[in-house]
């Protein structure tokens, strides 16, 4: 897997003619063999082991902490009160907010007919499934009783009793398991067609076994396209407003109490857009790297880093300018407490935290302004974690600001983290980097029908039949002796 | 569903060979949809394209309707918004009722969240779900991968058309002329391939080796009703044992933590536990400067009497009786099973413990006389002292000075 491939820099738009979405000479069968190569390659690359190495041993790290949790209980975390909701909450927020840049390119693109989302959509809803994972462990190692989580769930029990329906951190049960379940359904059906390929140019029994049942038998059929595109515009016009939902409601788990600094309606929109802004800079920090060790260059180009990058600085304005209308509101409410709230964040005990949230969200994006910052990797890559620190902090400065010093100064306190509280959440970056390097192993890493379906080959009036596409005919609904199969 | 079913009129039984259909191949996107628009046509039926990628305006080349996914998909996202908001209503309004802070308890604000999430959760699966079935797969096998061309290439970078057999106006020759009219670089005959054959050891060994595993299936089943219908003594296990059992020690049980090895521990020398201090001797023991008391250190009143008498009905009468007689339903079982031993607890409206001070009374309570049981530590003070009040109301009761009767009554007892 050397690198073969080179950077061209495709960021310039020529007013009148599309943007070149793919560098080099590629045709159908080169770019299936560029990308099936990936998973095909006897080995992959000595990056990807001592990769898969590192972060299968901080899994292991996780795995520990897991278990030493269980067998001790939720007093090994820095958990006191005041502050009940510690890192485990924190951690959540975060992992939630990364899974949220994946379905966004996959859904909201595709409905906006972006077709540069192609080359990475793969690519981050992986991610977002990866991170919806480590969300989705941290509430339950939050509940004391983890093996009693199912109680959450609405089901006929010997207890009578039914869930509270008006609780958020219900509706947070019912939004971040409906988002994983549509994620994993709208990453997987993509992949169909995919697996096909895979199926179909496997050397091994093993393989061509395997890639065969999770192909479903796809053969590429125009009437299996035609509901398969159909399905997948409908499950993109679902995915919509549910991206758009799930951090709205994790905000609600906030913003429904009364705490002050919690208790905001700018909540639900500034969530959203800081899980954007920190799932686009998860994208870039895990990308960049990817298009380097596999040769994917001519798929993901500058171009493509460029939108990105354009993406977490538009996000990134939003998030500033909801940190600054936050301080508005509280000055504008004249309520003493929610005054005090945002003076204690920004000047209180834990301003450290706050001001390394306002430097990496708010500063750093600011280079992005600057082209050719957007097309050096090295800093792309650099800003990319360092946006995510910031999101990261930005929980931390929610939470436990809000919660070590409510209206009662008796009850203030200060909040510190464990040695197992930091190594758990180390050990979920392990548990994350180690799905994820599995799935660029195993899986069609870039959507090859897509990238494929936007090739200037794939167009039916490319080449030297350009401008004369009237061989198809009359239009269906004209056609009244033609085939009435197929109608489903 | 018209894709299997053959029209009538034509011979499925036995096409020549076992003629599965033509499959032509074609170079690129222009071709495909050319050869496309030219079989639609010429009006078959059973036939289809495949091709690597999606193309667009492919449908409208090979004349297929639009499909009804979208309003099966709508139908299930209504069905999720009524049944979200039905399951809500169920389990938080009707039949288990939860007040909240005093809202309403069919609050919809608060229940839209999930209603939302319903509606995207079971139109997302039968969007997914639906195009499956539609599309009739997952599918293990089909016979156009019998063609190695369409096998190795189809979901890479060729795109083919294929004729079925049993297409009603389907003739090898014809079909073969327009798909190579129609541009196509290799046009293949494909056969129905032969069913495939177990290994001759699979079909030897199969119907035993099935018939031994279901037997042995039958075991784990059989274990499981035996140990329900079986008494055992054992503890349960428990793989999560939430507290249910915790290391303790029992009392009157040896323990090695202390210097004397017991596990109770007696009061520190010199000291008095809280609440036990009982200081007033009249009111705990029942005695007077060195006497028993024959005066109530409590107020009698009516509720006094109504405590005493509860009390004594629960504590007293098993062995007394509700009138005091000493024929309790215990002692009357006692009598009859060993007449021979068998004391009868005394009568307490009898003169003899009509003489006693109250106070004496309280100590026999409290620490109990001849073979009657102490119950002191299972009767409050107050409470006994409320039962001495009720037995000398049960003492007044069976023996009542005339003067005390109300006139009429008297003039009737002195007849």
């Amino acid at each position: 897997m050397a690198d073969i491939t080179t950077e061209v820099d495709n960021t310039v738009t020529v007013p009148g003619r599309p943007p070149t979405l793919i560098t080099g000479d590629h045709n159908l069968t080169s770019m299936t063999d560029l990308v099936s190569g990936i998973a095909e390659a006897r080995k992959p690359p000595r990056a990807w082991y001592i990769a898969f190495g590192i972060s299968l041993t901080v899994t292991m790290i996780l795995l520990a902490m897991i278990v030493y949790l269980f067998l001790l209980g939720t007093g090994v975390w820095g958990l006191q009160m005041p502050v009940a909701w510690g890192f485990a909450i924190v951690n959540f927020v975060f992992w939630v907010g990364i899974g949220h840049a994946g379905t966004l390119i996959s859904a909201i693109l595709f409905l906006f007919r972006q077709q540069w989302r192609t080359a990475i959509n793969r690519f981050a809803e992986a991610m977002t499934i990866f991170a919806v994972v480590c969300a989705g462990l941290f509430p339950i190692l939050h509940l004391g009783r983890p093996w009693l989580a199912y109680w959450l769930f609405p089901y006929p029990n010997y207890l009578q009793m039914w869930p509270q329906f008006r609780s958020p951190l219900v509706w947070d049960v019912f939004a971040v398991s409906t988002y994983m379940t549509v994620s994993l359904l709208f990453w997987y059906m993509g992949m169909i067609p995919d697996l096909a390929t895979f199926r179909d140019r496997a050397k091994t029994r093993l393989r061509h076994t395997i890639y065969g049942i999770f192909s479903l038998g796809w053969r590429g059929s125009g009437r299996h396209w035609h509901r398969y595109e159909t399905a997948y515009l409908l499950l993109a016009a679902l995915a919509t407003p549910l991206v758009l939902s799930v951090h709205s409601v994790v905000s609600f788990d906030f913003a429904i109490s009364q705490l002050p600094g919690w208790h905001t309606t700018i909540f639900p929109p500034y969530f959203v857009a800081g899980a954007i802004f920190s799932g686009f800079a998860m994208v870039l920090t895990l990308i960049i790297p990817a298009r380097q060790f596999f040769g994917l260059k001519e798929i993901v180009t500058l171009r493509h880093l460029d939108n990105i990058a354009k993406f977490i600085l538009a996000t990134g304005l939003i998030v500033a300018y909801a940190y600054a209308i936050e301080f508005w509101t509280s000055w504008y409410s004249g309520n003493f407490y929610e005054s005090f709230a945002f003076l204690n964040r920004a000047m209180g005990p834990y301003a450290w935290a706050y001001w390394i949230m306002v430097g990496c969200n708010v500063v750093v994006p600011q280079f992005l302004w600057v082209p050719s910052i957007r097309k050096n990797l090295l800093a792309l890559w650099v800003l990319s974690l360092l946006v995510n620190v910031g999101m990261w902090f930005e929980r931390y400065v929610i939470i436990v600001t809000s919660l070590s010093r409510d209206f009662l100064p008796s009850s203030w306190g200060y909040y510190s983290p464990t040695w197992v509280d930091i190594l758990t959440l180390l050990g979920s970056f392990g548990l994350f980097l180690t799905l994820f390097l599995l799935f660029v192993r195993y899986l069609p890493m870039v959507a090859m029908a897509e990238v494929k379906s936007i090739m200037p080959q794939a167009h039916p009036d490319h080449g030297e039949h350009r401008g004369s596409g009237q061989y198809w005919g009359q239009s269906p609904h004209e056609h009244r002796h033609g085939p009435e199969e197929g109608h489903k | 569903m018209s894709e299997q079913a053959p029209p009538p009129d034509v011979a499925v039984a036995a096409p020549p060979g076992h003629l599965y259909g033509v499959l032509a191949e074609f170079d690129d996107t222009p071709a495909l949809l050319r050869a496309a628009a030219k079989v639609r046509d010429a009006g078959y039926r059973q036939w289809d394209t495949f091709t690597p990628i999606p193309i667009h305006g492919l449908d409208g080349a090979m004349g297929i309707r639009r499909t009804l996914l979208p309003w099966v998909v709508f139908g299930a996202g209504i069905a999720g918004g009524l049944g979200g908001l039905a399951m809500q209503w169920w389990m938080n309004v009707f039949d288990y009722p939860y007040v909240v802070s005093g809202k309403p308890l069919l609050s919809i604000p608060a229940f839209v969240p999930i209603i939302f999430e319903v509606v995207i959760l079971l139109a997302a699966i039968t969007a997914f779900v639906g195009m499956l079935m539609f599309n009739k797969l997952p599918q293990l096998y089909h016979t156009w991968f019998a063609s190695r061309a369409f096998a190795s290439r189809v979901t890479s970078d060729r795109f083919f058309i294929g004729i079925e057999a049993r297409d009603p106006q389907f003739d090898l020759d014809r079909a073969k002329q327009l798909l190579a009219d129609a541009g196509s670089t290799n046009v293949e005959v494909i056969a129905e391939p032969d069913p495939p054959q177990l290994p001759a050891w699979v079909r030897k060994y199969a119907a035993p080796v099935a018939a031994v595993l279901l037997v042995a299936a039958l075991v784990p089943p059989l274990l499981v009703a035996k140990a329900r219908v079986t008494p055992n003594q054992n503890t349960r296990v428990q793989l999560i044992p939430d507290m249910d059992r915790q290391p303790r020690f029992l009392p009157q049980s040896a323990n090695s933590l202390f210097l004397d090895n017991r596990s109770m521990r007696p009061l520190v020398p010199g000291t008095v536990a809280a609440g036990w201090a009982e200081l007033d001797p009249v009111f705990y023991r029942g005695i007077a400067d060195g006497e028993w008391t024959d005066a109530l250190p409590v107020e009698v009143d009516r509720a006094l009497l109504v405590r005493g008498q509860q009390r004594y009905d629960i504590f007293c009468m098993p062995c007394h009786g509700w009138d005091g007689e000493g024929r309790g339903p215990a002692a009357v079982t006692g009598q009859e099973k060993s007449p021979a031993t068998w004391v009868m607890p005394t009568s307490l409206t009898g003169p003899v413990v009509r003489e006693r001070p109250d106070g004496h009374i309280f100590n026999t309570i409290t620490n109990g006389i001849r073979t009657m049981a102490p119950y002191g530590d299972q009767i409050r003070p107050a409470d006994r002292w409320a039962i001495v009040a009720y037995m000398r109301a049960l003492q007044l009761s069976q023996a009542v000075p005339l003067d005390l009767l109300p006139p009429g009554q008297r003039e009737q007892m002195r007849r």
